[in-house]
C-alpha cells in the first residue's frame, strides 16, 4: 500500500462510525433542501419574481437553489470539522489511537477530510436530485456542481479542522458559527446578488470562499459558465490547500508531543 | 532497534526532552533486552511518560476508550489502522477478548464497561498486531485492587509468552510484581538501576522500623536513642523510619533504652525506601 493510500484506514473508521447514524443524517440531508426550497424558492420566490428582475429571466427558485447547495455544504463541513475534530483529540481521542499505529499525522488529517468529502458528496448528490425535481436546474452542467460543492465544503472543513486542533475547548466554535458562518450564509450571494450590498461589504463578500462557491454552482446549474469560473475554482482550491497545510501543522503541534 | 539476538531491543543514549525551558527528560541512558519487563519508577512529573512517548511510535497502550462501538469492533478497527485484513481481525479480536476475559462483553458497547474492563480491552487492542514490545504507561493507575491483579496477571502471562514489557508506574508493588529490572527516575534523570531486589540491597537495609509518636512526644534528636543501632534515620512528617538489618533487635534495644513511641512496626524494606533514600521524597505525593 503506497503511503497516500494510508488515508483510507482512518477513512474506514469514520465511515464505520457513520454507518451507525446514517439513517438520521440521510433524512436530514433529504429534508433540509426540500424545506429550504419550498420556503425560499417557491414561497418567497413568488414575491421576488413579481417585483425584481434577476438576470436572463431566471426564476428566484433557480437562482437560490444552487446558492443553498453551496451554503449547506459550508454548514455541514464547518460543523463536522469543529466538535468532532476536537473530540477526536480531546474526548474520544481516536486520533491518538490512530497515531499509535503506523499511521502518521498526514494520514489522520487527510483521512478525516476524506470522510468530510464523502459526506459532502452524498449531500450534493441528493441536493442536485431534489433541485432538479423542483425544476430549478437549467443545464446538464449541473452534474459538475456536485464535485464543486464538495470542494466548497472542504474549503471550510480544512481550515476549520486546523482551528479545532488548535483550540483548547469548544467555546470558539459557537462564536465562529454566529459571527462567521451565519453572516456568510446570509450575505455571500446565496439569497441575493452581492452587487446589492454597499461596496465595502461587497468586497468582503468577494473574499469569502462561499461567494466563489455559490457563483460557481450557480453558473453550472444555470449553464452560464465562463472562463472566470476557473478563477473561482482556483480560489477554492487555494483555501483547501492552505487549510490542509495549516491542519497538518496544528494537528502535529497538538498530537505529537 | 535490531533483530539480532543478544543485542538490546532498545538502546537509548542521552535521551532529552525539553518543553520550552523545562527539561522533562535530562539525558538518560538505558538498554532494554528482548523478553524482559523493564520499569520506570518515579513520582508524577519525574519524566516517565515523556520518556515513554519518545520511545513510543512502537505500540503504546493508548488510554481513552470512550468509544461507542462494541468491544470486538473496537479491536477490529484498531487492527485496520495497521492494515490487517478484516477477516483475520475478527478471529483475532475474539482470541484477544478471551485472553483478557471479556468474551461475554464482545458485543457490548465500550462506554458502559468498568475502568478495569476498559483497561483490559485497551491491552487486548494493543496486542492486535502481535507486538514484540508493549509500552504501558501506568497500566493500573486508577483501578481497584482486584482489577489491578487481573491486569498484572495478564501482563505476566504476556511476559511468559516472550513479549517485552516496558512500563511506567508510581506503585512500588507493581514494579516489584512485574519488573525484572527497573530504573528509578527523579526530575528527568535516572538515579538508580537494577532489579527490585538489587536496588533494595544496595540502597536500603533489610528491615525498617517505623515509629509513630503522640503529638509532642517525638524526641528532637533521635540519634541519641538510636546510637549504634541503625544505619540511617529518615524523619517523615507522620513517622520516623529507622533502617536496620534486624528490626526486631533494634526496636527491642530502643525499648530497653526507654524510648516509648505510640506504635512500632517492623517491616521489610521496599522500593519506596530506596526511592526515599535516593531522592529524599516519598513516591506518592
Amino acid at each position: 500500500m503506497t503511503s497516500t493510500l494510508l488515508l483510507l484506514r482512518p477513512l474506514e473508521f469514520f465511515l464505520t462510525q457513520y454507518k451507525r447514524v446514517w439513517r438520521g443524517s440521510a433524512i436530514t440531508t433529504v429534508i433540509t433542501p426540500i424545506v429550504y426550497l419550498l420556503a425560499l424558492g417557491v414561497g418567497l420566490g413568488v414575491f421576488v419574481d413579481r417585483s425584481a428582475d434577476l438576470p436572463d429571466g431566471v426564476s428566484y427558485l433557480a437562482f437560490v437553489a444552487p446558492g443553498l447547495m453551496a451554503a449547506t455544504a459550508m454548514q455541514i463541513a464547518t460543523f463536522e470539522s469543529s466538535w468532532p475534530v476536537l473530540s477526536a483529540i480531546k474526548w474520544d481521542r481516536q486520533y491518538h489511537a490512530m497515531l499509535a499505529t503506523p499511521l502518521r499525522v498526514r494520514d489522520v488529517v487527510l483521512g478525516h477530510q476524506a470522510y468530510f468529502a464523502f459526506r459532502l458528496l452524498l449531500t450534493a448528490a441528493i441536493y442536485i436530485v431534489v433541485i432538479t425535481a423542483f425544476g430549478a436546474v437549467e443545464s446538464p452542467l449541473a452534474v459538475l456542481a456536485i464535485p464543486v460543492t464538495v470542494l466548497v465544503g472542504l474549503s471550510f472543513s480544512s481550515p476549520m479542522a486546523a482551528w479545532a486542533a488548535h483550540a483548547q475547548n469548544e467555546v470558539s466554535f459557537v462564536a465562529i458559527f454566529r459571527f462567521v458562518i451565519l453572516p456568510m450564509f446570509l450575505f455571500s450571494g446565496t439569497f441575493f446578488p452581492i452587487s446589492s450590498l454597499p461596496t465595502p461589504l461587497e468586497v468582503v463578500a468577494w473574499l469569502t470562499p462561499l461567494w466563489h462557491g455559490v457563483t460557481l454552482c450557480r453558473d453550472l446549474t444555470l449553464g452560464t459558465v465562463s472562463w472566470g469560473d476557473l478563477g473561482h475554482l482556483a480560489y477554492l482550491l487555494a483555501f483547501v490547500v492552505g487549510g490542509l497545510l495549516a491542519a497538518r501543522f496544528t494537528y502535529r503541534k497538538r498530537l505529537v508531543v | 532497534m535490531t533483530e539480532t539476538n543478544g543485542q538490546p531491543l532498545i538502546h537509548a543514549r542521552n535521551l532529552v526532552k525539553r518543553f520550552d525551558d523545562f527539561i522533562a527528560v535530562d539525558g538518560i541512558d538505558f538498554d532494554l533486552q528482548r523478553g524482559e519487563a523493564f520499569g520506570f519508577l518515579g513520582p508524577n512529573g519525574a519524566g516517565k511518560t515523556s520518556t515513554m512517548r519518545m520511545i513510543g511510535c512502537v505500540s503504546p497502550v493508548t488510554d481513552g476508550a470512550r468509544i461507542f462501538e462494541p468491544s470486538r469492533e473496537n479491536i477490529v478497527i484498531y487492527g485496520r489502522y495497521f492494515g490487517l485484513p478484516r477477516k483475520q481481525l475478527t478471529a483475532r479480536a475474539d482470541e484477544l477478548l478471551e485472553f483478557v476475559e471479556l468474551t461475554e462483553r464482545a458485543d457490548d458497547k465500550v462506554e458502559p464497561l468498568s475502568g478495569g474492563m476498559k483497561r483490559r480491552l485497551t491491552i487486548a487492542r494493543s496486542l492486535v498486531n502481535d507486538p514484540e514490545i508493549l509500552l504501558l504507561d501506568e497500566p493500573t493507575t486508577g483501578l481497584d485492587p482486584q482489577a489491578r491483579h487481573v491486569v498484572w496477571d495478564r501482563l505476566y502471562r504476556l511476559k511468559r509468552q516472550g513479549v517485552t514489557l516496558l512500563l511506567t508506574t508510581h506503585y512500588m508493588d507493581e514494579a516489584e510484581q512485574l519488573c525484572d529490572r527497573l530504573v528509578v527516575m527523579d526530575r528527568g534523570k535516572i538515579v538508580a538501576e537494577g532489579s527490585p531486589r538489587e536496588l533494595i540491597e544496595r540502597y536500603s537495609t533489610r528491615e525498617v522500623v517505623e515509629l509513630r509518636f503522640d503529638d509532642g512526644s517525638r524526641p528532637d534528636d533521635l540519634s541519641y536513642w538510636t546510637d549504634g543501632l541503625v544505619d540511617r534515620i529518615e524523619a517523615l512528617p507522620d513517622r520516623v523510619l529507622l533502617y536496620a538489618e534486624d528490626g526486631d533487635a533494634a526496636s527491642h534495644t530502643l525499648h530497653e533504652r526507654g524510648l516509648v513511641p505510640e506504635s512500632v512496626l517492623v517491616r521489610r524494606s521496599t522500593l519506596e525506601d530506596v526511592f526515599l533514600h535516593l531522592t529524599g521524597r516519598t513516591l506518592i505525593e
